[in-house]
């Protein structure tokens, strides 16, 4: 696909964004005009982006869409639900149309072109429809609104550049016809110098038009967007034209008498009004200038240089790694001296170039903003969604995976979730459901949570269905927890009725094995009566973190430092069983000599390592603590996979293979251990903690 | 755009043909034309035969305009021979028809 194109598709997807955003937010009862502006603009641009990559077609449909919201804009319309849903499937219908582009498909596909023909009926009938009724609602004369069967004066001088610059004025001039009547229009050539100065490819001409129009002072300023920067412009109302310019107007002309005789039969033109606002106009375009500052400040890199430069730094941390081995063994202090510098600046580079990657979510939650309003209409129900954390950053390629599992428990939770509004009143609750989307770091994680107030996970059941399909045996001991969270089995559905939306039986072990593929975890908690929390925990990244990195008789393990609490001497806290006392807190700890079935004995001194994974803390005891370790993560082969608490692995310094443990799900491990010591009364050691020898350090 | 020289086609009357796109992409090279067979001693008439012009841009009208206003400052006629709708359009879109005044044939002025 051609460059253009691609650029092109990037930047409208960008605006469609912004105004199906704009759109949304219109309905729930914003007005103003700042939005309407906003989302108008965004339509405009794309069919000006449109134009200049000859996609006609998108033209022209965006046209249609920029039309009704001019109206919009200039109040001739109110702007109700059904409008905004219609404007939504227009958007749809641009993004349809996009990616047919972006399958290399320039020209406008039949089937698309028959969708985009029924759309453009819906939207122009509303534009007839309240061409009638709108016409007689009482309008308010906002600033910036025309006088009623009035226009406006543009008085425009075009900058000498204008013509290099691949524009051509007249186009403007053509394309403004399109929003009314030129009445009145001037050729001002005064300026053009004689002979040997004349540069034929430098703009001369200045118009000054007078037009007849239902446009906003916006709108005609946007029919010269593209040479802003480049023009003198000035958009007054009709019959108020300055008078007082006419004195500048003439010194002008004073300038250039080579232009007198060609003035003479000019007919006189009105009064040169651009003059008598320079300065104003010289102000207002100042943000504008601003504006374009802050853009070009931006730079599109392709994503796959970038995961180069990532991959090259995780490269660049474990030859440094060994260097600094290297240098602790030769004990010379000024190589080690050296090398600690270069550390820090390799760690410091590790951070910038993660950084790089590192996107707000909020993007990604503003589509549920659509998705919860499209859906709750579809069913019936009226539900608010909330977001909070919008700005957490996590990496792009996250990012980018999350989305699927997110939109399935958010549309589960909608459907499933939310309750009917007579079932919510029964209960005592507000007719309105409410959803929540938040977002946060959590110790070296992103923590992404859906909660919805609805009726909960029933966890008899749940239980009742696992039995039934042979998930668990009927005389399990499970804790209610456990239970619960068997939604996420595969083909496990408590929906009584299938739906359009979800609950067909596939989703939710889509959902934890998308998400575990992202060396994530996601888990349900759930308040009968009162709602569910899907709790999606995430890596920051997936390529390096700053480890701990620990030893258990031959083999060494990396706690991701963000998780490590504490460090301490095992005979120095009080131990019982599997709990230990840290000044008065007491936490469940996990011996992982035992864990892993380490072989040969424990030294004299043990270490505890306290983590924190969540709310929860839990102690993890081994060998020796051998301090902090930049990690680049291997990930695990297949083979491997569905080792619990083991994260990846990674390559010291030495050479060796140091495994990464899943700080989460040895905290659950632990957690659960107890938990299950106090609801049965024999503790069953097969299922939880499935011993593994960790036996592939070769590999 | 052809590169044919002014032809004199009587005493003083020099002829210009201008075809194809009149834009800014010729611009510097017609200027050079116009302003030589303006320029020159033996003109005292300019016919510009603009029949074959099929585009004019902003800069190709600018030209138009050079050409009017170095004819009045040379003292020069300048006629505008047949100009097809592609000039006329935007002469009349730009409200010069009084700018180029005896220069355009009295059909092309209302």
């Amino acid at each position: 696909m051609e460059e253009i194109f691609s650029v092109f598709i990037e930047e409208a997807h960008e605006q469609l964004t912004a105004m199906e955003d704009g759109l949304l937010r219109m309905e729930e009862g914003g007005g103003d005009a700042d939005l309407l502006n906003a989302v108008f603009r965004a339509a405009h641009t794309i069919k000006g982006a449109a134009g200049v990559v000859e996609l006609e077609h998108i033209e022209r449909f965006t046209h249609i869409l920029e039309n009704l919201l001019d109206r919009v804009r200039n109040r001739e319309i109110q702007v109700g639900s059904e409008m905004v849903t219609l404007l939504l499937q227009g958007c749809d219908h641009l993004r349809a149309m996009l990616a047919m582009v972006g399958q290399g498909n320039t020209t406008e596909d039949a089937t698309l072109a028959a969708a985009g023909q029924n759309l453009a009926e819906g939207l122009l009938a509303f534009g007839h429809a309240a061409g009638s009724g709108g016409q007689e609602a009482s309008r308010e004369p906002t600033e910036g609104d025309p006088a009623p069967g009035s226009g406006w004066h543009v008085s425009v001088r075009f900058g000498p550049d204008v013509l290099r610059s691949g524009m051509d004025p007249l186009n403007f001039l053509r394309y403004l016809e399109q929003l009314g009547e030129i009445t009145h229009l001037t050729t001002l050539c005064d300026t053009l110098p004689a002979a040997q100065e004349f540069d034929p490819e430098s703009c001369y001409l200045g118009f000054e038009i007078q037009i007849r129009s239902q446009a906003g002072k916006q709108q005609i300023e946007d029919v010269f967007a593209f040479c802003r920067d480049d023009c003198e412009l000035a958009v007054i109302p009709a019959g108020n034209e300055a008078v007082e310019p006419e004195a500048a107007a003439e010194d002008q002309r004073a300038e250039s008498p080579a232009a007198a005789p060609a003035q003479a039969e000019t007919p006189q033109p009105p009064p040169n009004i651009v003059a008598a606002q320079a300065a104003n106009v010289a102000d207002s375009r100042k943000p504008a200038r601003e504006k374009r500052g802050n853009e070009t400040r931006l730079i599109r890199v392709q994503a796959d240089k970038l995961d180069q430069l990532i991959d090259l730094v995780g490269e660049l941390v474990i030859a440094g790694a060994s260097a600094s081995l290297l240098a602790r063994n030769s004990g010379q202090p000024h190589l080690m001296e050296a090398n600690s510098v270069l550390s820090r600046l390799v760690e410091d580079i590790r951070d910038s170039a993660l950084q790089l990657r590192m996107v707000q979510i909020g993007e990604t939650f503003n589509r549920y903003n659509r998705v919860v309003r499209d859906t709750a209409r579809e069913i019936g129900k009226d539900i608010e969604l909330v977001i909070n954390g919008a700005e957490t950053e996590l990496d792009k390629s996250v990012v980018e995976k999350i989305g699927d599992p997110l939109m399935h428990l958010v549309r589960n939770a909608m459907d499933h979730g939310i309750e009917p509004a007579e079932a919510r009143l029964a209960a005592g609750k507000e007719a309105c459901g409410r959803l929540e989307l938040n977002a946060f770091h959590d110790s070296g994680n992103v923590v992404i949570e859906v909660i919805d107030d609805g009726g909960g996970v029933d966890a008899r059941r749940v239980e009742a269905k696992a039995i039934e399909r042979g998930l668990i045996p009927p005389d399990h001991t499970l804790t209610e927890q456990e239970i619960v969270n068997l939604v996420f089995e595969a083909g496990f559905s408590t929906a009584d009725s299938v739906s359009k939306l979800s609950g067909r039986g596939v989703g939710m072990d889509v959902v934890r094995r998308n998400i575990e593929a992202l060396r994530g975890s996601v888990e349900l908690q759930t308040w009968p009566g009162q709602g569910s929390r899907f709790t999606i925990r995430l890596p920051l990244t997936l390529a390096i973190i700053d480890g701990f990195l620990t030893s258990v008789g031959t083999a060494s393990y990396v706690i991701p430092l963000d998780s490590v609490v504490e460090c301490l001497e095992l005979k120095a806290v009080d131990t019982r069983g599997h709990m230990l006392n840290l000044r008065g807190e007491v936490l469940p700890f996990i011996r992982l000599r035992d864990f892993f079935e380490a072989s040969g004995e424990p030294p004299a001194r043990e270490n505890v390592v306290v983590i924190t994974a969540g709310n929860t803390k839990a102690g993890i005891v081994v060998d020796q603590l051998l301090g902090e370790f930049q990690t680049v993560i291997k990930p695990l082969s297949q083979l491997f996979r569905h080792l619990r608490g083991i994260g990846g692995s990674t390559i010291l310094g030495s050479g060796e293979v140091a495994l990464i443990l899943d700080v989460h799900a040895l905290t659950q491990l632990a957690i659960q251990r107890e938990e299950r010591s106090f609801s049965a009364t024999h503790i069953p050691q097969t299922q939880t903690t499935a011993p593994v020898q960790p036996s592939f350090a070769s590999e | 755009m052809t590169t044919a020289a002014p032809q004199p086609v009587s005493p003083g009357v020099q002829r210009l043909i201008l075809d194809g796109p009149l834009t800014i992409y010729d611009a510097a090279g017609v200027k050079g034309r116009l302003q030589a067979a303006l320029e020159h001693d033996d003109t005292s008439a300019l016919e510009l035969d603009l029949s074959q012009v099929s585009e004019l841009d902003t800069a190709g009208l600018q030209l138009l305009l050079f050409a009017r206003q170095e004819s009045r400052r040379l003292n020069r006629l300048l006629r505008i021979l047949d100009p097809n709708s592609a000039v006329s359009d935007v002469i009349a879109f730009c409200r010069l028809e009084a700018f180029f005044g005896d220069a355009l044939p009295t059909g092309a002025q209302d």
